[in-house]
């Protein structure tokens, strides 16, 4: 029996983790998600898990830990946000080209400098070319769910790759929400038990993982990595109909939230889409044909699905967490316009950059945008991309 | 303990767990010291063999070859004992679910520049924790795999391409950093450093101690380079020797605190027979360099001094 609980993301995403008991943990104190590893501390010392947790010096040392038990066959986790990953950025490509399939609860929070504690969405950004699968989540629920499905898709053997679990610092970490907590066992039996084909403690075949490899090689291992991270879309899709089925809670690459005859939407990622969802329904009610896709799987990148849910639209705000100074937006905005390229073709777009370093995003932010969207589609002029909610 | 019935012979006729057909240099003290490690296993016991980023790991597991019998794990250059400590830990987990059976020794190698610099945060913490591993620093003294640049481990006066000699410039300004005394500090079970002499004995009894001592050991072994320190591939016993004998590279280990001398030379030798051997110091010996030279011999006597009062010796 599934039961309602008050908790905070990071409270969650802890309870997922004891229900899962992986063999081994390695993480490092960083605000906001070192609840994370202070929950696993006590876990272990109340004999709640059986979990190996390696008190490592620093993050780096956490992935390279993480790496080691990964590739030992053991099923390995770790927690981080911000300068934490930052640090472990080189290893990230390491552990994603290892083909290790460690499932990391990132908790995403501004980059300095200037040095600051809050959510944005830098740190995952930087690291969105490593290599790992990337699910970003709304709310408590989200991430616990998330988690719930990270090893399954993780472990896959048409994947093999690892898996981040993004939540937005402090505004989901700290916050408290009701959320529904399944049952142990019913974890245990979604979960499953990780059985690894290859592995360094077999001691029926030694495996030698990390060589040197030259170019005559290197490329190949590359383009497997391409094809494993192709195929984790339908894994995706196949793991959470699988959660939906069992749960009745609904997740897909991303979702469509009052599309139905939409004009203008916009496209966004983790927390702040519901401050959206609320802008929606206020639009709605005036009449304005609003709608919005949140984006759940930043990687690998639904592109097909991204130019499905937004084709048909007039006007579009592509919502960046984080600002790549290209000179002409955020991630997401190159990455859904790319998407729209060809596919859908005819939708005037807007990139805004929002919410850094923990900026609020509030309903009158987004109906402001929903406005100017509103200009654009009946022929205004607008720039590609701009920062909203900012003194300029 | 079966140290004390070492025979050359014994060990020699152990299977090898490096094999032939690695690609490191002739005469490179690399590959020599991880045999001789390796060698101290039992052979029926299960290893796993930890790398650092360095020549050993680009010359011994090069994709699709291994030269390793065990099973080998090589992350990258600055964290070989992080990467260990979660193989230790994969270990101790997947035995007490009852998912192997076997236990495993886990063993890691690094460079200098592997353990001494970039790794030595990752070996500090790892030690720290009591991660129960060996860990090897095969000490070329320089950052070898990239073209012989200067560590911290490079001895004074030492000419590489990051500390080069001119006009200007005699070598390396700074003198070599004791990374064995203060892997002792971490007050871990076993600390050793040790080269090849004679007929192993020496790195046999120590790989053998440091392996079956539960709980974290540290080995630092003079693992001479012939390109990096220029001398014939052949010398490298002699260059091993000539170390021991100067007191440039003291034999010794701390056992659980307990700090032992295990060899003192009769006749201490002046460190210019051991600088002499090598291209990497010829600078030193053209005229008007006689007071680095008694500089170095005097840093080496020192080090000397303070070793043996800690041997209790003094
Ligand atoms: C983070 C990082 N910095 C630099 C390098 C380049 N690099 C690879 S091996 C090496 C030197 C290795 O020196 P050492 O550990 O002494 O081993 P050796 O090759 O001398 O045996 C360097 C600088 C790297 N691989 N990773
Ligand atoms: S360069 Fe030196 S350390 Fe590297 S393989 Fe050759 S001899 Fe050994
Ligand atoms: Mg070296």
């Amino acid at each position: 029996m599934s039961k309602r609980d008050r908790l905070s993301g990071n409270e969650a995403v802890a309870t997922a983790i004891r229900q899962i008991d992986p063999d081994v943990i390695a993480a490092f104190p960083i605000t906001p998600s070192t609840e994370i590893p202070q929950y696993i501390s006590s876990f272990k010392a109340e004999g709640l898990i059986g979990t190996e947790f390696v008190t490592v010096e620093s993050e780096h040392s956490a992935m390279s830990a993480c790496i080691g038990a990964s590739a030992a066959g053991a099923r390995a986790m770790t927690a981080t946000s911000s300068a934490g990953m930052a640090l472990m950025y080189e290893l990230l490509y390491v552990a994603a080209s290892d083909r290790l399939p460690i499932v990391m609860a990132a908790v995403n929070r501004a980059l300095s400098g200037p040095i600051n504690i809050n959510a944005d969405h830098s740190d995952s950004m930087g690291a969105r070319d490593s290599g790992w699968i990337q699910i970003y989540s709304e709310n408590a629920q989200e991430a616990y769910d998330n988690m719930l499905m990270a090893h399954r898709i993780a472990e896959h053997p048409d994947v093999m790759l690892p898996v981040m679990i993004c939540q937005d610092g402090f505004i989901t970490s700290h916050a408290v929400e009701n959320v529904v907590i399944e049952d142990d066992s019913f974890v245990k039996g979604f979960v499953g038990e990780y059985r690894p084909e290859k592995y360094l403690l077999n001691p029926d075949e030694p495996l030698g993982v990390g060589p040197y490899s030259v170019s005559i090689f290197y490329m190949e291992i590359k383009r497997q990595q391409f094809e494993a991270m192709s195929k984790a879309r339908a894994v995706i899709a196949q793991v959470s109909a699988d959660f939906t089925a069992q749960t009745g809670r609904e997740y897909g690459m991303l979702e469509k939230y009052r599309m139905d005859g939409a004009e203008l939407a916009i496209l966004i990622m983790s927390s702040a889409a519901g401050t959206g969802k609320d802008a929606v329904d206020i639009l709605r009610a005036k009449g304005v044909k609003a709608g919005l896709v949140k984006l759940r799987v930043f990687r690998p990148f639904p592109a097909e699905d991204v130019a499905e849910a937004l084709g048909g639209l007039k006007a579009l705000g592509i919502m960046d967490r984080s600002d790549g100074f290209s000179a002409c937006g955020g991630p997401l905005g190159a990455e859904v316009r790319a998407a729209l390229y060809g596919k859908a073709d005819g939708i005037r777009t807007i990139n805004y950059i929002y919410g850094l370093g923990g900026r609020d995003m509030r309903t009158e932010d987004f109906e402001h945008i929903f406005g100017e969207l509103a200009a654009m589609r009946d022929g205004g002029e607008a720039p590609d991309c701009r920062y909203q909610g900012v003194r300029e | 303990m079966a140290y004390n019935t070492y025979s050359l012979k014994e060990a020699a006729n152990r299977p090898e767990r490096l094999v032939a057909g690695h690609r490191m240099c002739a005469g490179c003290g690399g590959p020599v010291a991880v045999r001789a490690v390796l060698r101290a296993l039992r052979p029926e016991d299960r290893a796993v063999a930890c790398v650092a980023t360095s020549c050993l790991e680009v010359s011994s597991c090069t994709y699709p070859y291994t030269s390793w019998r065990d099973s080998f794990l090589h992350t990258a250059f600055e964290n070989a004992a992080a990467s260990a400590s979660g193989v230790e830990a994969a270990c101790a987990a997947l035995r007490r679910r009852g998912k192997i059976e076997d236990e495993y020794k886990i063993i890691t190698f690094g460079g200098d520049g592997g353990t001494y610099d970039i790794g030595f945060q990752s070996l500090s913490g790892a030690m720290e924790r009591g991660t129960d591993m060996v860990y090897v620093c095969y000490d070329n003294e320089a950052y070898m795999n990239t073209g012989i640049q200067r560590s911290s481990s490079t001895p004074a006066f030492a000419d590489t391409t990051t500390s080069a000699t001119g006009p200007k410039s005699a070598g390396k300004p700074q003198y070599k950093k004791d990374l064995t005394k203060i892997m002792a500090a971490h007050h871990i079970p076993y600390v050793a450093q040790t080269t090849f002499i004679g007929n192993f004995k020496d790195i046999h009894r120590k790989s053998e101690t440091a392996i079956y001592t539960a709980g974290p050991a540290f080995l630092n072994v003079l693992a001479p380079c012939p390109r990096g320190w220029r001398y014939e591939a052949s010398d490298l016993m002699e260059i091993c020797k000539a170390a021991v004998e100067s007191c440039v590279w003291p034999l010794f280990e701390v056992v659980d605190g307990e700090w032992i001398l295990n060899y003192e030379p009769k006749k201490k030798l002046p460190v210019t027979d051991y600088l002499r051997l090598q291209g990497r110091f010829k600078h030193l010996f053209e005229p008007g360099k006689e007071d680095i030279l008694e500089a170095i011999q005097d840093d080496i006597d020192q080090r000397w001094e303070e070793l043996k009062a800690l041997c209790d010796m003094a």
